[in-house]
């Protein structure tokens, strides 16, 4: 081995004794990530009905056989969570709210506001009367009763949930209703639009007249056939309005009997975070280590600069990577991730990362001043990185111009990458995007870092 | 340059190099730095034979550290060119790197490594390793009285300690020149003995040494010749005996008194080289203690002064640098 090989082994070998005889930033590095993801990979699982319910009171001031029935609709929907109040102010100290109906509005909204509760709807007095004549219009301009929602403002995305469940429920409800033989409603809305108005002209069009009547007669049949029915003994529902289609939702994952594995995601994320971290400590040591005089002598002896960094550089690449496989293999241990996409990918973007990690940190080093400085400014730079890179929270669900700013920032590409290698199972192909933008984005880095590189303090 | 004969062992071959051996050492000439407007170094020469220790001895400022620094191939000077072991350091610094051994002022140890594998590693920086690695290493450790905490960690070590294996540290590759600048910072008496034995030790063995400090009595133990240095600048280069010559006097006088002194009347007493008087302490050089001291003391006697204290001292570097310069060393 030449003398250059044998300290660039020997400067490379210390650094990992080093990394790997610190055992409080071992922790940081190995274990922490390893937690954190386990907690959101828990958080955002699939398939959980513990969160996926929406906490929400249904306050029934009509107490109709329409409004009990929508009520018991709503209660039933698996989207929702509706509680009777004095249950649910029995249950709220526990941080449960559950199922169904609320006494009062005051209480509903209490429990809105200190967000115990999503939202609380509120079925006006009279609802059950006017709703079927408002689905045709109204009768003599009267207006369709108004249903109040009291949502929480933080969780607004809850009200158009809430929204589309109610529209459902209440037009089910009310079309049924509605041709219902037992509903007066049709015959007075007839007798109304027949009805001559005060000034003896009538308001609707004799056109319009003869098509409605032409409905009316139509509907009057479909009673008289539920009549029949009826005395027949034929227990079929009474028709109504309904969906008019359902829906098969397919997760597309890595493969037909794949599914998605929230872990992976999470661990792709904080692995790319408390990676980075080890990053900054590796610059902020440089800055200790010229501070401390090692520079000096490490500069004195028969070995160029450039040998020097370069032994940085491979240590750091090195511990990064070596850091990322002890934490998937605890992913694949522990949590069922899998490989699913390429595994020469996986490991290329697992390179590449480690690269990027290691020139970051010179980087850090080159244009800090001193190690106290440096690592606040170094901390926050990596905070705001992993943030918009997506550790944190999917960057698919950033406001589309933000979505844009983060392809600028390279922690976005590794998660990408290592989410694509992953839970989405794509190929070698995919990974090449992001192996060559981490590595831009590394050349970047060393090139500013050696222009700016300061040996002495 | 004639080849060395084959070392006895890896800190051995000083005598021999002596001996039988052509521009060994270390030479610089006409050294100058600059940072922008600011002189740092200017003109500055010295020589280091094998087997010889070499102060270099001025306050904080001087240009010391750079000097050392411009040697070791850490800065590169503006001026000037560096020798070692009869090899131009401008046209071959991987050889004359070699050739040092370089102390820095600061503990440069990796604290959480053990004491051997710090070595061990600065060894194979100069291309050690396996087997003579190892052997060099415990050797350097030995020198310095630390072979039983090899496997210990400098951060369970003493200050002392932690300047004793700062000093291995640069020994491991057996260079023919060592370059300690400030070695003995900060730690107590016990250790700073014990560094001075292990420097007179590696003296022994032929190495060339150069010592930066701003102890003067370290530099008048240690070193067989002192170069002063000044604001970047030599302002005297010459053995202990020698400097001492350049003194106005080599004896002194100090005398707190009352009363009005005359001090230019005193100034033409037999025997008065110099005089100065501050806060009524009177300091007079004289040129012989022995005979000079009753004639001063009865001269200030008849002229009304009432003496309180004497004392009397020999002149040391710190009196030469005041000589010199007009200030204190530590100013």
């Amino acid at each position: 081995m030449n003398a250059k090989l044998t300290a660039l082994v020997a400067l490379v070998r210390k650094d990992i004794v080093l990394f790997f005889s610190n055992k409080r930033s071992l922790l940081i590095t190995l274990a922490a990530p390893i937690a954190v993801a386990a907690f959101f990979g828990t958080l955002f699982a699939p398939g959980s009905d513990k969160l996926s319910k929406v906490p929400i009171a249904v306050i029934d001031l009509d107490r109709s056989a329409l409004s009990q029935k929508i009520v018991a609709a709503l209660s039933a929907d698996a989207a929702l969570s509706v509680t009777p109040l004095a249950e649910t102010a029995a249950k709220a100290d526990a941080g449960i709210v559950e199922q169904s109906q609320v006494q009062t509005m005051a209480q509903a909204i209490a429990l809105v506001q200190n967000g115990k509760l999503r939202a609380a709807i509120v079925l006006p007095a009279e609802f059950g009367a006017h709703a079927a004549e408002a689905l045709f219009g109204g009768i003599d301009g009267q207006k369709k009763p108004q249903v109040d929602i009291d949502f929480d403002p933080s969780q607004s995305m809850v009200l158009g949930l809430v929204r589309g469940i109610l529209a459902q429920h209440v037009m089910q409800a009310v079309s049924q209703s509605a041709f219902s033989p037992n509903n007066p409603a049709v015959a007075r809305f007839r007798e109304a639009i027949e009805r001559p108005s005060e000034g003896g002209a009538n308001i609707i069009s004799p056109d319009l007249k003869r098509d409605l009547s032409t409905m009316f007669d139509s509907i009057a049949k479909v009673q008289a056939r539920q009549t029949s029915s009826a005395d027949k003994g034929d227990s079929a529902a009474t028709p109504g309005f309904s969906m008019p289609f359902t829906t098969n939702a397919t997760a597309v994952t890595s493969g037909v009997d794949k599914k998605y594995n929230s872990y992976a995601q999470s661990f792709a994320g904080m692995s790319v975070q408390f990676i980075l971290f080890m990053g900054v400590d590796f610059g902020v040591g440089l800055l200790l280590a010229r501070r401390m005089g090692l520079w000096k002598r490490l500069r004195a002896a028969p070995i160029s600069t450039r040998l020097l960094l370069a032994s940085s550089i491979a240590s750091c690449t090195l511990i990064a990577a070596i850091v990322m496989s002890i934490i998937y293999a605890a992913a694949l241990a522990f949590f069922k991730v899998r490989i699913e996409g390429s595994i020469v990918g996986f490991i290329g973007v697992m390179w590449a990362f480690g690269f990027l990690t290691a020139t970051f940190g010179l980087l850090i080093a080159a244009i800090g001043k001193t190690p106290e400085a440096t690592r606040g400014l170094a901390i926050f730079a990596t905070l705001l990185m992993v943030m918009l890179g997506g550790a944190w929270v999917p960057s698919f669900v950033f406001p589309e111009w933000l979505q844009t700013v983060s392809l600028g920032v390279p922690t976005r590409w590794a998660i990408d990458g290592l989410s694509a290698m992953t839970w989405r199972g794509l190929g070698l192909e995919a990974a090449l995007a992001p192996i060559g933008v981490l590595m831009a984005f590394s050349a970047v880095f060393a090139m500013i870092a050696i222009w700016r590189f300061d040996w002495e303090e | 340059m004639v080849l060395l004969t084959k070392m006895e062992s890896p800190f051995n071959n000083g005598a021999a190099r002596m001996s039988g051996t052509i521009g060994v050492g270390l030479t610089a000439a006409n050294l100058s730095k600059r940072y922008g407007d600011r002189s740092v170094v200017n003109d500055v020469s010295l020589a280091v034979q094998p087997g010889e220790i070499v102060g270099l001895l001025g306050p904080n400022g001087a240009g010391k550290t750079t000097t050392v620094s411009m040697i070791c191939g850490l800065v590169k000077p503006d001026h000037g060119s560096i020798t070692i072991s009869g090899v131009d350091a401008a046209k071959n610094s991987d050889f004359t790197k070699r050739c040092i051994g370089l102390v820095p002022q600061d503990i440069a140890l990796y604290e959480t490594l053990t004491a051997l594998h710090n070595l061990e590693l600065f060894g194979a920086l100069y291309g050690l390793a396996g087997a003579e690695l190892r052997t060099r290493a415990q050797t350097a450790l030995e020198l310095v009285g630390l072979a039983d905490r090899a496997n210990d960690k400098p951060a369970t070590f003493s200050g002392g300690m932690k300047r004793r294996l700062n000093i291995a540290a640069a020994l491991v590759h057996d260079p023919d020149v060592l370059i300690l600048d400030e070695p003995t910072v900060g730690i107590d008496p016990q250790s700073r003995n014990a560094i001075f034995d292990n420097l007179e030790a590696l003296k022994a063995r032929g190495k060339a040494i150069i010592y930066t400090t701003h102890y003067m009595e370290e530099a008048e133990r240690l070193c067989d010749r002192i170069i002063i240095m000044d604001h970047g600048k030599v302002i005297a280069s010459d053995t202990l005996a020698g400097l001492y010559t350049r003194l106005p006097a080599s004896q002194t006088l100090t005398v707190d008194f009352e009363g009005d002194l005359d001090l230019p009347a005193l100034k033409q007493v037999d025997g008065v080289s110099e005089a100065s008087v501050k806060n009524n302490q009177l300091n007079i050089a004289l040129n012989d203690l022995s005979n000079d001291a009753a004639t001063v003391l009865v001269w200030l006697g008849a002229h009304g002064l009432k003496v309180n204290h004497v004392s009397s001292g020999r002149a040391n570097l710190e009196t030469l640098f005041l000589t010199l310069t007009g200030r204190q060393l530590r100013d």
